[in-house]
């Protein structure tokens, strides 16, 4: 399968002089396409800090960044938003939905920043609309956030990562605010998703959700500590 | 379920080719639309972020309004002072005839060689004098007789509505006859026709000729109030003796009225001319002050110019409160809605995306404001100019400076918040609580 992701010695330092902190110390990762990869390591390891570079909202202190063959880590802000807007699907622990504002509206989000090819409203509508519908959401479309149980916000965020159709989608702890039953629900979608040929890489520290993935990076101060395949998942689920 | 984007894993392993241009802005309408949802989202807020704007804009139209209304009331009066007009007065103090004879006074002979001036097409005199005035009806005091000559409605433009101006004769014979203005024939008579009714004046029993048309006060001249009387009965009857024996018969101001096709400065050269010829003085000697209708339209002119000025600056000020008023509320808005930012900006969102609706959104609180302005304006003003004793004429520019005043406020004032959120880091936005 082709690499949707590869990382040459990614380094994330903040501050300056003796306050610096070393949040990722030179980072090796690569991510093929259809993969479903979890990232563990203990809080301050720096997986919020690995996701947000690799998912293109902040850039590395020095390292190279390829996503689906090109260089990130050369972008600057404008050529980073379009690829944020095209190839990469975001989900926060908190959801991050914009508020008084309706799930189907939120999911047409992206498609609203595309360019230059404009999307015409009602496609927009139609294509929010289908993936609010792969969420299980196809009847709640026109409430908002506040409307919603904590578990339907983050349905309606993985809708609204899944609608430009990336190649990437990442989740940093997208079951963090939910209790385990909801998070069961959340994983078995983003495993279905996974499922369909979605390469899917999300962050936790709960093991029973990174045993369902693939393959689990754990990191330990800033550095990879492992890097292994986990057993079928069919195995796990029985 | 079948959609595009379940079965998409050959669209994901499409490589990162299509190099589009992404610099470009999303399309003005798109951006508009976010904008206007930002605005609409929040209406108690945008109410009060528009308020300056509102209340500034009102007080553009407001304000020109009134001073186009002043302008326009003063410039009825100095029409009223009839055209061509040209005003000669005995200085102030002097020319009583009493401190030695120095200063020459203006006395009714004048008139004769005024009226001989070439380009002077007719003079009319003026000297009054205050009494009391009773009719069969009513009693009033200090009213305003003006002894004058019988040109006086010509010159001065003052029609006759009822009956008739005295004649020359009457006027060379001091007839005990009146005309009244419009306003006194009704304090006098209470709307009973005054034609050929008795009025006593002082102790001088008059009888009414005829009635004014009504032409209000111009400059500090109350035409409708006045009582006009041959001068000659001025002379004869209202001056005390011994007064009329040093005074002789002077009069007060001398009207000229000249030709449309004459140059004023020359006339007036003439009648200094001939008139210290009559009386047979130096032309340094003719202290009368001759002014023309440009003179005093200069002075009031620079009046309501000096007014006009002080409108001006009120309203721009209001404006310029009001542009603040939407910059300090855009500053606390974008802090406010730091999460929104980065949540757009994760999806996608360039910071000219993110500068643009939040410029367009000061823009269209600030049309929004406005047109609100305007509509108060507009109301205000008609009130004002019902209810006020301002006058006010709505002038359509000041509507169109006040709302491209509106524009260019919400333009420059929302520029900076914009470029606050443009500059935020979609990393440090979305942490932002
Ligand atoms: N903006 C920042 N400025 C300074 N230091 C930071 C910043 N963000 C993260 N760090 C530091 O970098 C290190 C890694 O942080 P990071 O958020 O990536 O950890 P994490 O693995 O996601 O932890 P958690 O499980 O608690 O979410 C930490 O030591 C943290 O204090
Ligand atoms: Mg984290």
């Amino acid at each position: 399968m082709s690499i949707i992701l590869e990382t040459q010695q990614l380094k994330k330092i903040y501050g300056q002089g003796d306050i610096q902190v070393t949040a990722l110390g030179g980072v090796d990762v690569v991510v093929r396409e259809g993969e479903f990869v979890s990232i563990m390591g203990q809080s301050g390891s720096g997986k919020s800090t690995l996701m947000n570079i690799l998912g293109c909202l902040d850039r590395p202190t020095s390292g190279n960044y390829w996503l689906a063959g090109s260089d990130v880590s050369q972008m600057d802000k404008v050529q980073l938003a379009a690829i944020r807007n095209r190839k990469i699907g975001f989900i926060f622990q908190s959801f991050n939905l914009l508020a008084r504002t309706s799930a189907l509206e939120n999911v047409m989000l992206p498609l609203v920043y595309k360019r230059p090819n404009v999307i015409p409203v009602p496609q927009r509508r139609e294509m929010a609309h289908e993936a609010l519908e792969m969420v299980g959401l196809g009847d709640r479309t026109h409430h908002d956030p506040m409307e919603l149980s904590g578990g339907q916000r983050q349905r309606v965020a993985i809708a609204r990562a899944l609608v430009a159709n990336p190649v990437l989608i990442m989740a940093d702890e997208p079951t963090g605010n939910l209790d385990s039953r909801t998070s069961q629900e959340i994983m078995e979608l983003l495993k279905n998703l996974h499922k369909r040929g979605r390469t899917i890489v999300v962050v936790t520290h709960e093991d029973e959700v990174a045993e369902q993935t693939e393959r689990t990076i754990t990191l330990k101060d800033g550095l990879i500590e492992s890097d292994l395949k986990n057993k079928p998942q069919e195995e796990v689920a029985a | 379920m079948t959609s595009t984007i379940q079965n998409d894993a050959s669209a994901q392993a499409k490589p990162f080719s299509d190099e589009e241009e992404i610099t470009t802005l999303i399309n003005p309408g798109e951006i508009v639309s976010i904008a206007w949802d930002g605005v609409a989202r929040n209406k108690i807020r945008s109410l009060l972020t528009m308020l300056g704007v509102i209340i500034g804009v009102a007080a553009v139209i407001i304000m020109i309004a009134i001073s186009a209304g002043t302008e326009a009331q003063i410039a009825a009066q100095i029409e009223g002072l009839g055209s061509n007009l040209v005003f000669i007065q005995a200085p102030f103090g002097r020319g009583r005839g009493g401190g030695g004879g120095q200063a020459p006074a203006l006395v009714f002979d004048d008139l004769a060689t005024v009226q001989n001036v070439a380009g002077v097409s007719g003079a009319v005199v003026e000297q009054n004098t205050n009494q009391t005035v009773k009719s069969s009806v009513n009693t009033l005091t200090e009213v305003s007789l003006i002894g004058t000559t019988f040109q006086y409605p010509d010159v001065r433009d003052v029609p006759i509505d009822e009956g008739r101006f005295f004649n020359e004769k009457e006027q060379d014979r001091g007839t005990k006859v009146a005309v009244l203005g419009a306003g006194i024939a009704q304090d006098l008579f209470d709307g009973a026709d005054p034609i050929g009714q008795a009025v006593t004046a002082g102790n001088t029993r008059l009888t009414v000729v005829g009635v004014a048309e009504p032409k209000g006060v111009v400059g500090d001249t109350d035409f409708d109030s006045q009582i006009y009387i041959p001068i000659q009965l001025v002379f004869d009857r209202f001056l005390p003796a011994r007064f009329a024996r040093i005074f002789g018969n002077q009069v007060r101001i001398i009207y000229a009225e000249i030709d449309e096709d004459r140059e004023l400065d020359a006339v007036i050269e003439q009648m200094e001319l001939k008139l210290a010829s009559s009386k047979g003085l130096d032309l340094a000697d003719i202290t009368f002050t001759i002014r023309t209708q440009q003179d005093i339209i200069d002075t009031q002119g620079a009046t309501t110019e000096a007014f006009r000025n002080l409108l001006a600056w009120v309203a721009g000020v209001s404006l310029l409160v009001g542009g603040i008023g939407i910059m300090n509320i855009m500053l606390v808005s974008v802090t406010e809605r730091t999460r929104e930012i980065g949540i757009r900006q994760s999806v996608g969102a360039t910071p000219n995306d993110i500068r643009f609706q939040f410029l367009t959104e000061a823009l269209i609180l600030s049309l929004v404001g406005g047109l609100i302005g305007i509509v108060i304006g507009i109301g205000g003003a008609f009130l004002f100019g019902q209810t006020g004793d301002m006058p006010t004429v709505i002038v359509p520019s000041s509507i169109f400076l006040a709302f491209g005043s509106a524009a260019a406020v919400g333009i420059f004032f929302g520029f900076y918040p914009a470029n606050q959120a443009a500059q935020l880091d979609p990393i440090d936005a979305l942490r932002h609580e």
